[in-house]
């Protein structure tokens, strides 16, 4: 048996997007307090997300959108044994930094809070830990892969309970890694300047049809339904923010998310666990909103 | 060709299925409790072990392991796996069950957080080196009866198990399903 100190790497892609694939088939529950942070996990989340208000609040309340009190993490770290997500500011590095410091197990930059810079996202290379960011298209999707980030969710429209807009994006996201699985390899140049994305990260996903990290969805998922459609369109796993504390019966409405994330392919299982779930969230048409976050970030 | 079983309920499960195929097995993904007739083993998967201890409890497959496993089921558990074979939990949540199918005693996270998530290399007795992938990992701490060793690494606390066996039931701290090395798997393969 040795007893000599075995080499060791941290913070590599492989680790950073280990984790991602290691919260496949789950679903991550945003939660604002210790005592929702346990319920999820009680509920069978793989992770939470922790911030002071959820997405529907934020769009509620206006003003400027932040990082949330460390205290705030901190307690929730404490409280559960499952990973601990946060959310940064979109190319706000300080706040990614003290994330970092916190030891977060995963960093969302996120467009539910409001955007620190208009012109870059974080370089996301330089951390240990590893990021998501949302995406609306497959450009969207590879330009964050290629500043760093290690998972990518759709960004759905955060905060509405209508999950129409994570729909159209995964679609299109799907729809258009098909479209470079059908060109040929002298068509990938032109296609990468369409998509605006780096071009090795396109040559890749010609070849395997798929993303380099994994897909999750997000942006108002609501109900059990919801999560099944959207793991039949292809996302891995599902992140809910509003719809489950916002919610009438939050602990059966996640217990019930849960089940029809793993079952998301038995209609018979996802019709008993809809069924006498209570009231949704309330939801709002996408047309009717002020603000839509989803256009944040670029 | 031993048929192998997949626990689909959360995780990495598509990466078991393709090296487990690889490796020569005829697999099947398993979400529901009759799917687990006509195995010659099961694998569990890395993932949340707090879910997939949920789900294996509201999907029915509990019982049904369990009780294979009193009959000498062979069973590969990997990270998440590993803590749901084990017979003790150190940090879980103080209502976390187990199988109590291998004798060590894992302490969850003991590896430390994702910050602190690691690749380094492991010697497997009679196999080699093997990449091997720690994250969020549970620590072997101690363990007993008759538990085989099969790898250790010093990762500067001392030398700890990473991959053991007792008789028919694997466990191992790291991810060999992350990697494009097959030979944790063909040692569990072959031993069906």
């Amino acid at each position: 048996m040795s007893s000599s100190i075995s080499p060791s790497t941290v913070g590599s892609a492989v680790v950073k997007r280990g984790l991602a694939d290691m919260l496949r088939g789950g679903v991550i529950m945003d939660v604002v307090n210790p005592e929702q942070a346990k319920i999820a996990e009680d509920s069978g989340a793989v992770a939470v997300m922790a911030l002071e208000r959820v997405p529907s609040d934020i769009r509620r309340d206006g003003g400027v959108a932040r990082m949330s009190d460390p205290q705030m993490i901190t307690e929730i770290q404490a409280a559960v044994t499952i990973p601990v997500m946060a959310k940064a500011r979109i190319g706000h590095f300080a706040e990614a930094q003290i994330l970092q410091a916190l030891d977060v197990d995963y960093i969302d930059e996120s467009e539910v809070l409001t955007p620190a810079d208009e012109e870059n996202h974080i370089d996301k290379w330089g951390f240990t830990v590893p990021f998501v960011c949302g995406a609306t298209n497959l450009g969207e999707a590879l330009r964050r892969i290629g500043e760093g980030a290690c998972l990518i969710r759709s960004k759905g429209e955060a905060g509405t309970g209508n999950v129409v807009e994570a729909v159209r994006h995964l679609r299109t996201i799907n729809a258009q890694i098909r479209r470079l699985q059908s060109a040929d390899a002298s068509e990938l140049f032109a296609l990468a300047k369409d998509l605006q994305a780096p071009l090795a990260l396109v040559q890749e996903v010609a070849a395997t049809g798929k993303l380099p990290v994994p897909l999750f969805c997000a942006g108002g998922i609501s109900t059990p339904a919801d999560a099944s459609l959207v793991l039949q369109l292809g996302a891995e796993a599902v992140f809910v923010g509003s719809g489950i504390f916002k919610s009438e019966d939050p602990v059966r409405m996640a217990k019930a998310i849960v089940e029809a994330t793993t079952h998301f392919e038995d209609a018979k299982i996802v019709a008993n666990v809809s069924t006498g779930l209570g009231e949704a969230m309330r939801g709002a048409e996408t047309s009717s909103l002020e603000v839509r976050l989803a256009e944040r970030g670029w | 060709m031993p048929r192998v079983g997949v626990l689909a309920l959360q995780g990495d499960v598509r990466e078991h299925v393709s090296m487990l195929e690889d490796a020569g097995a005829d697999v099947v993904t398993v979400r529901r409790a009759e799917q687990m007739d006509d195995l010659d083993g099961l694998v569990l998967p890395g993932g949340e072990s707090t879910t997939i201890a949920y789900l294996l409890s509201t999907s029915g497959i509990r019982p049904v392991l369990e009780r294979k496993l009193e009959e000498g089921f062979s069973v590969f558990g990997t990270c998440a796996g590993l803590i749901l074979l084990s017979s003790e939990i150190l940090d879980g949540r103080s209502d976390q069950w187990s199988f109590g199918a291998l004798d060590v005693s894992v302490r969850r996270n003991g590896y430390g957080r994702q910050i602190a998530s690691f690749e380094s290399v492991v010697d497997v007795e009679g196999v080699g080196s093997v990449p091997g992938v720690f994250i969020r990992a549970p620590k072997i701490e101690t363990w007993w009866g008759d538990v085989e060793v099969l790898a250790t690494l010093d990762h500067g606390d001392g030398a700890h198990p990473v991959l053991v066996r007792q008789k028919n039931v694997w466990g191992c701290s790291f991810h060999p399903e992350l990697t494009n090395d097959l030979r944790v798997h063909e040692l569990f393969t072959s031993s069906l």
